[in-house]
């Protein structure tokens, strides 16, 4: 009797060892945030407080632009809905705050990719979902049409906590211009101040800009200084330390624009199954085991383009179509003449 | 012993309990900053701050430190707390002493204007001003000029500076004007102790403070003249006014809306301190013969006072406090650019959070400690 028992806890403690190590290794493959987020049933993603195009919430509270656009894509592969996102809006200064505190797991808000941010406070860039640089509007009346004609005591309207702000200094200093910096919190202040006269100029990154001027009162009278005066490349962020839940932000979004590279789109994704093409095969699903390294399944990347689109039509629900940069500039295809180029999933 | 003991054990455990609950919060945000592989240390504030402030008082541009920038946000506060103060003790006495006036229409004015005012939330008061009431102003090249020299205008309020020549000899004449009116206070309450007999304090002091620096213009070489802001044109719609000296709007609005918000308060604490004066007071001093100047002076304001100091000090706080709700209209105070831009850019958040908390804390006390010292002060004297 006894030396049963002896062997039953034996045999007790061997699978408790053999249960305790496949969960472990299932743990480390899954990510805690992926984990949380599964157990949640929702995305926590952070955006803007308001800039149409990238991310801006209708009257219904509906979510839209293309910031909004790669939470979603996460949402359809990890979640298998586009619309399980929870949306916090985050002004430019709360933002990195929210995401290293944990209290959300991606920072969608056209935000800059820099060497301090990325090295210093605990954050991690997985790419560029917009190429852009900073820029400077003024009203059309002033007849001001280059930044040359700025003179000494111009008083420049932006946003705190931004590479603008420091840009902005950079930029006037390099011309040996005094200025008057206005920075406010929140970006519909900044407009509000500049549309009232506050300021003669108003600066953040060109897309900022063409996005906040059809909030103006009137904005055929502001205009969009021809010159580029920073490299501003915007991307989604997420927190340092949770190598899997970031290979899935970064696959997630380098899905839509391959997609668009292959003319993969989300009325043909389903027939794109039986391509010739082995690439395309890949990203919907039909040939590889491409989502087992995340822990996700194999529809993964068929569900972001079904149900969020690829980059380009994104792009054109987003920001072209509601006039706000018709013209695609950078952010075309690298093989259009742009400089999207993201490395194949294979 | 056994007595001792039980006297001592709630307050070992709770000592023990803030300890641990504190050691918990900083090994926690240990553990979760060495895992984000975030550096804790001040080592930032001697760094190149590398943006700009809209205004200082102090020298400061992007090429100085950190703690340069932290200077700058901190005596900006300081400066909207002590106008803002000022301002509130001021207006909150006159309406108080308005809300008593037997005329009907002061002391309904009085009423409206504090139940309006403090029953409408801070912030809210501040995007009116900001927003609506200064949106209102003129573009620099409509504004009217206000006797000659004052410009105000949506960019702000701009003011003639002065000029001055041998300023410290103006400066000078002053201290002596003030050491002067302190030796003659002691004198007349030494002559009315002894003879009782009293000396017109109050004019003399007037004279004096006015007298003096006069002098000083007249043979002792002082100069005064003024640089009036003139407009300059940036481009076409585009003005500005230099020279001068100009205060943005944000600081403006600030100031205005913390002082007639603050003040309706002051003038609650002043109004219960002059009703908490016993009616008898007044009614005994007048019986001795004193005039009701000397009614208000001598016997309802000194017991007024040890009513409405302390009350008024917590004002003060708040006002204090309040002024941190600058970073909404980009008045550029100790959380608009040290706990605003400098924690951005350097994400130093635990660093530069627990640096302003200590910063505003400071600053309470030493507003509470001078508070309660002139609160001893006027305190009845216990012989």
């Amino acid at each position: 009797m006894f030396k049963y028992l002896k062997q039953l806890t034996s045999l007790a403690a061997m699978v408790a060892v053999l249960f305790t190590f496949t969960t472990e290794s299932m743990a480390a493959k899954k990510s805690k945030t992926l984990k949380n987020t599964q157990k949640k049933g929702f995305v926590r993603c952070g955006v803007s407080q308001g800039l149409p195009g990238f991310s801006n919430a209708d009257a219904a509270g509906n979510w839209t632009g293309i910031d909004v656009d790669v939470c979603r894509a996460v949402a359809a592969a990890v979640l298998g809905d586009a619309n399980k996102v929870k949306f916090t809006p985050l002004s430019a200064k709360e933002r990195f705050t929210a995401l290293t505190s944990g209290e959300i797991d991606i920072l969608s808000r056209n935000t800059t990719w820099t060497l301090s941010r990325d090295a210093d406070i605990g954050l991690t860039f997985v790419g560029v979902n917009f190429y852009d640089g900073q820029g400077f509007m003024v009203r059309k009346s002033s007849g001001i049409t280059s930044t040359s004609q700025f003179k000494d005591g111009i008083s420049a309207c932006t946003n705190i906590g931004t590479t603008t702000e420091l840009n902005m200094r950079d930029f006037f200093n390099s011309k040996g211009i005094k200025y008057e910096p206005v920075a406010f919190e929140k970006a519909d202040e900044v407009v509000a101040a500049y549309d009232a006269g506050r300021c003669d100029t108003y600066t953040t990154d060109k897309s900022g800009l063409a996005a906040q001027r059809t909030k103006m009162s009137n904005p055929d009278e502001h205009i969009v200084l021809p010159e580029t005066v920073s490299k501003e490349p915007l991307g989604p962020v997420v927190r340092q330390g949770d190598s899997v839940w970031e290979d899935i932000v970064r696959w997630s979004l380098n899905t839509m624009i391959e997609a668009e590279e292959y003319g993969i789109t989300s009325a043909n994704a389903d027939m794109m199954k039986t391509s010739d093409n082995p690439a395309i095969k890949r990203l919907v699903g039909a040939e590889g085991e491409l989502g087992a390294a995340f822990g996700l399944d194999n529809d993964w990347s068929l569900r972001i383009i079904k149900q969020v689109g690829n980059y380009g039509e994104s792009y054109k629900r987003n920001i072209a179509d509601t006039g706000i940069l018709p013209d695609r500039g950078p952010n075309e295809l690298w093989t259009k003449g742009g400089i999207l180029y993201v490395p194949p999933a294979r | 012993m056994n007595f001792k003991l039980k006297d001592i054990v709630p307050q070992l455990i709770t000592v023990t309990a803030v300890v641990l609950v504190f050691g918990f919060f900083t090994y926690n945000a240990q553990i979760n900053m060495e895992n984000r592989g975030i550096d804790f240390g001040y080592g930032f504030l001697s760094q190149e701050s590398s943006f700009d402030v809209q205004f200082s008082l102090i020298e400061y541009d992007g090429s100085h430190s950190y703690f340069r920038a932290y200077l700058v946000g901190l005596l900006n506060t300081i400066l909207v707390s002590v106008i803002g103060i000022i301002i509130a003790t001021i207006l909150g006495v006159i309406v108080g002493v308005a809300r008593l006036s037997p005329n009907y229409l002061i002391n309904k004015f009085a009423a409206f204007y504090v139940e309006f005012f403090r029953n409408i939330p801070l912030l809210l008061q501040i995007f009116f001003w900001y927003f609506a009431a200064l949106r209102a102003l003129p573009l620099p090249q409509d504004a009217e000029a206000i006797f000659g020299v004052f410009f105000l205008t949506i960019k702000g309020l701009y003011v003639p500076a002065f000029i001055w020549q041998n300023f410290s000899v103006f400066f000078y004449s002053i201290v002596a004007a003030i050491i002067a009116i302190i030796v003659i206070r002691i004198h007349a309450k030494r002559v009315q102790e002894n003879q009782g007999k009293q000396i017109p304090v109050f004019l003399i002091s007037i004279g004096l403070i006015f007298i003096l620096p006069l002098l000083s213009f007249l043979i002792g070489g002082v100069g005064i003249s003024f640089e009036v802001p003139v407009l300059k044109q940036l481009a076409t719609t585009s003005f500005i006014y230099e020279g001068g000296v100009s205060l943005p709007p944000e600081l403006i609005a600030l100031t205005l809306s913390l002082s007639l918000y603050t003040a309706t308060f002051i003038a609650e604490c002043v109004r219960a301190g002059i009703q908490g004066v016993g009616k008898g007071q007044k009614e005994a001093a007048a019986s001795i013969g004193l005039t009701p100047n000397q009614v208000l002076k001598l016997v309802i304001m000194p017991q007024a006072l040890r009513i409405i100091i302390p009350p008024t000090t917590n004002q003060y706080l708040n006002l204090t406090k309040n002024s941190s709700l600058a970073a909404a209209i980009a008045y550029p105070d100790l959380v608009l650019v040290f706990a605003g831009t400098a924690l951005m850019q350097t994400g130093k958040a635990i660093e530069i959070v627990s640096i302003t908390m200590f910063t505003y804390l400071t600053l309470s006390i030493s507003i509470s400690l001078l508070m309660n010292w002139y609160n001893k002060k006027i305190a009845i004297q216990e012989k």
